[in-house]
């Protein structure tokens, strides 16, 4: 096990670099962006004077190098900022403090969260299910009725599937709602109902790849020598499959299964608008569109560790699959 | 015999290639009855094990069964549905592999994949199967039968996993058990541990058994009867001791004549000969792991050395040092007195030039995208500077050295020839760059016994004629035997035992060297039994404990 534990060190070490890199990556790019905050909230009559103060109150006028520090010493210290429109508001009300990045995302992220965590409850056990079924009727009419199926939900636009879905579920036959505007508070039936269309439509994005790679992988072993010996000890195909095979396709699938999931958590946008889902898709928009920087950069950051988390968690996963890495000579 | 537990009746199997079918076997009539052993020999290609698992009613992907009947104690395989074969596979008839280490599940446990027949057949519960797995996991001679089923395939060893699984076929305890070449890939020491397990288990539970392998002195040990294919033909049946003392047919024969083949001994080397390459105190390590232990010893023009050993002795890695891919932690390596940089990027092209080798697997030696003439063509140029007109012709004299007429072979593709021919080209690059030192790395343990027996002709000829000196990497005693006039004996990377070839042959012999030497079997029926009783059979598996 000693073995295993410091694989996952290194792994750990690697991901808090990879991380530390992106930050620079993020911080760089967002300054890059043209036009500023100061200048598009004043307008286009704001006097040179008017613009150079509110950037020096935001403190845009310091050094880039300056700002990195300072940033990334807030990050580490769990202060996120201050975000810029929020501040200007407050200020503009005469009330002091603002609301600060953290207390603006934290309820945002929490919705995107669960809205990820109800759709991989849907979509993981019927895209494996699925993929083993398909990979015991390989060829057959199941398996290509499954691929068309999966494949055509995975190539038409997100918010096709969107519509789609409300039309027969929300207008024709009025199950679920068509709006998912839920809120903080709301009892979690209710948040999980008003969840559901949005989780759905995610599903039939996500599925196909998950369930053509177990299948895959699957496939992939049947020709091993240890495939033959367990038909040979007279086992049904059924068993040959998950009990034989699926236990050494399992690393693959799960690095699928954790790139849908790290999906799920940064690039639902257009379903989240299309369900007025109050997710943190939504918010990085917004605050891309008014240059809301220190939202932005924290939205960026927050989905680079979210990647590099679920990437961790997939690779000691797959090492924790393998026995011989578990149990070593 | 009226007891028949299997009649296989003119079978014929095809298998798919480029969307037609081609025979694979041709006609076959196979009757087995119950307790009964068959052994099933040929060469590779002959369609032995194809035929193994039809006699199970099974058909790799690819290969189906076109005529002929197999009957399995009454029951019609070849029309019973697939949940009456599923319950007959495991249960009455039982499948041990060549490869123990490919056929088990990396993913389970020995003993979970041990259980699985037993519990999902129905024949026992889970905490009898266990019980009766350590059990015969004792009677295979297992080291610490107790535990030894809780770990995973990878934690054990080869010769450990065979026994394991034909402890795994004996869990049903079924009437008949095919065995596919289930010790070609074992060393000849962990070889005959396996052997006498299996026949004493087959013995005591009188299951018949169809026991496949190429090695005519094994199947000797194995069984009662045996069944000689060829190229999907039966060539002929008989009693073991009919066959062995008197076989009929002229394939037979010469299958039984292969090992006859032996070069005259040579005269001492003169003890004041500078040798044309010798191995000076070399240690050597893979990373911070020490693989080689003062390995000392000299090669002389226009003789054979042979290094023999089990895997992992080191045998490999000395010649990975003379040829300078692995420079060595300690001590030198000299051709004819002249000590070579340790580096073969620090050697000069006339150095590098000198030692060439041959491979074990000529298929992955040879580059498949390049004709036979590109392949050879190649070093005559780069070390010889050859081109044009005198490189072509320089290429058609080596085809002819290695007995292949230039105008066939010259723009084949290596897939176009059988094994034997590509160890030919590999032969013919080697000689190509001129060398007077060639090492030849186990280049005939991939081979069947007859196309064998032709490389090692063809090696010797060479050398007479060329007066080229071998480095013979081989763990197949026979071949020692056949062509070497030195021999070094390595174990666990330090040499135990080197001189010239009647000596070795000759005791009083180092404890290894015995137990190599008397490990190798012999085409007499009782050699197995005679020699159990000699070392007493309590002692082999003690030796097997010792060795794991």
């Amino acid at each position: 096990m000693g073995n295993v534990l410091s694989i996952v060190f290194q792994r750990l070490a690697l991901g808090l670099l990879t991380l530390l890199v992106v930050s620079i990556v993020i911080f760089v790019a967002v300054n890059m962006l043209p036009g500023d905050f100061a200048e598009l909230i004043l307008g286009q009559g704001a006097t040179p004077e008017s613009v150079a103060k509110i950037r020096t109150d935001l403190g845009l006028d310091q050094s880039l190098v300056s700002r990195y520090f300072g940033w990334l010493g807030g990050m580490l210290t769990g202060d996120l900022g201050t975000s810029f429109a929020q501040l200007n508001f407050q200020t503009n009300l005469g009330g002091g403090g603002g609301v600060t990045v953290g207390e603006q995302i934290a309820p945002r992220f929490a919705n995107t969260m669960f809205l990820a965590s109800v759709t991989a409850m849907i979509a993981v056990p019927i895209a494996v299910t699925l993929g083993i079924l398909a990979a015991l009727y390989r060829n057959t009419v199941f398996d290509r009725a499954a691929n068309i199926l999966t494949l055509s939900s995975i190539s038409s636009p997100e918010f096709f599937m969107a519509y789609v879905l409300i039309l027969f579920l929300a207008v024709l036959n009025p199950i679920l709602p068509s709006l998912s505007n839920i809120y903080e508070g709301m009892d979690f039936s209710d948040r999980l109902q008003k969840t559901l269309l949005p989780a759905l439509t995610l599903t039939l994005v996500v599925t196909a790849h998950m369930m053509r790679m177990t299948r895959a992988a699957i496939i992939n072993l049947l020709a091993s020598p240890y495939i033959e010996m367990a038909r040979l000890k007279g086992m049904s195909p059924m068993r040959v499959i998950v009990k034989h095979a699926l236990p050494n396709a399992l690393a693959p699938i799960i690095n699928v299964i954790a790139l849908n999931l790290a999906y799920l958590v940064t690039g639902v946008v257009v379903v989240e608008v299309v369900f007025v889902y109050p997710g943190i898709g939504q918010l990085f928009v917004d605050s891309v569109k008014i240059r809301d920087i220190p939202v932005v950069q924290a939205c960026c950051l927050i989905f680079a560790a979210a990647y590099i988390l679920l990437n961790l968690t997939a690779d000691i996963l797959s090492i924790l699959s393998n026995p011989r890495l578990r149990h070593p000579k | 015999m009226t007891d028949t537990l299997l009649k296989m009746r003119g079978v014929k199997l095809e298998g798919r290639s480029d969307e037609t079918w081609n025979p694979i076997i041709n006609g076959v009539d196979l009757t087995l009855a119950k307790g009964e052993v068959l052994g099933l020999i040929g060469e590779s290609g002959a369609g032995k094990s194809t035929l193994g698992l039809a006699a199970m009613g099974f058909t790799r992907d690819g290969v189906r069964i076109s005529e002929g009947s197999v009957e399995f104690d009454g029951i019609d395989l070849l029309k019973a549905s697939a949940a009456v074969k599923r319950g007959l596979l495991g249960k009455r008839i039982a499948y041990v592999a060549q490869s123990a280490a490919a056929s088990f599940n990396p993913a389970h446990r020995l003993m979970e994949q041990h259980v699985e027949g037993p519990t999902q057949h129905g024949v026992m519960s889970k905490a009898e199967s266990e019980a009766d797995g350590i059990e015969l996991y004792r009677k295979l001679r297992l080291p610490d039968p107790e535990s030894i089923g809780f770990r995973y395939p990878h934690q054990v060893s080869g010769g450990q996993l065979q026994r394991a699984m034909t402890a795994m076929a004996m869990s049903c305890r079924p009437d008949l058990i095919i065995f596919d070449e289930p010790t070609t890939a074992l060393d000849v020491t962990t070889q005959i541990e396996v052997l006498a397990s299996i026949r004493d288990i087959v013995e005591q539970f009188n299951t018949a058994a169809i026991y496949i392998t190429h090695d005519l002195a094994v199947v000797a040990q194995m069984a009662d009867r045996i069944k000689v294919l060829l190229k999907g033909d039966e060539v002929e049946t008989a009693d073991t001791r009919t066959m062995l003392s008197a076989p009929t047919q002229e394939y037979t024969k010469s299958l039984w004549a292969v090992r006859s083949f032996e070069r005259p001994l040579k005269a001492p080397v003169i003890a004041s000969a500078v040798p044309s390459v010798s191995v000076q105190n070399v240690d050597a390590a893979y990373g911070k792991v020490p693989v080689l232990h003062d390995v000392s010893f000299d090669m002389h023009e226009g003789r054979t050395v042979a290094v023999v050993g089990e895997s992992g002795s080191g045998k490999s890695t000395t010649a990975r040092c003379i040829t300078g891919l692995l420079p060595p932690t300690s001590g030198q390596i000299a051709f004819n007195g002249e000590v070579m940089p340790a580096d073969y990027r620090k050697r000069s092209k006339d150095q590098l030039r000198q030692v060439q080798m041959i491979y074990q697997m000529a298929d992955t030696a040879l580059n498949p995208r390049m004709s036979i003439g590109e392949i050879i063509a190649r070093p005559v140029q780069f070390y010889m500077g050859l081109t044009g007109k005198q490189k072509r012709a320089r290429v058609d004299k080596l085809l002819d050295q290695i007995e292949l007429e230039p105008s066939e072979y010259y723009n084949r593709l290596p897939s176009e020839l059988s094994g034997g021919q590509k160890q030919r080209i590999g032969i013919a690059r080697a000689l190509a760059a001129e060398p007077k030192f060639i090492i030849c790395d186990e280049v005939t343990s991939a081979l069947d016994q007859l196309v064998a027996e032709g490389i090692l002709r063809l090696l010797a000829r060479l050398q007479d004629t060329l007066g080229l000196s071998y480095m013979f990497i081989t763990h197949d005693l026979a071949t020692v035997r056949a062509i070497a006039d030195e021999v070094v004996v390595m174990k666990d990377g330090r040499v135990v035992e080197a001189g010239p070839k009647a000596e070795m042959f000759k005791p009083p012999h180092h404890p290894y060297t015995d137990l190599l030497l008397s490990s190798v079997p012999e085409m007499d029926p009782d050699w197995l039994t005679n020699l159990l009783q000699e070392r007493g059979v309590d002692n082999i598996g003690d030796a097997a404990v010792g060795k794991m």
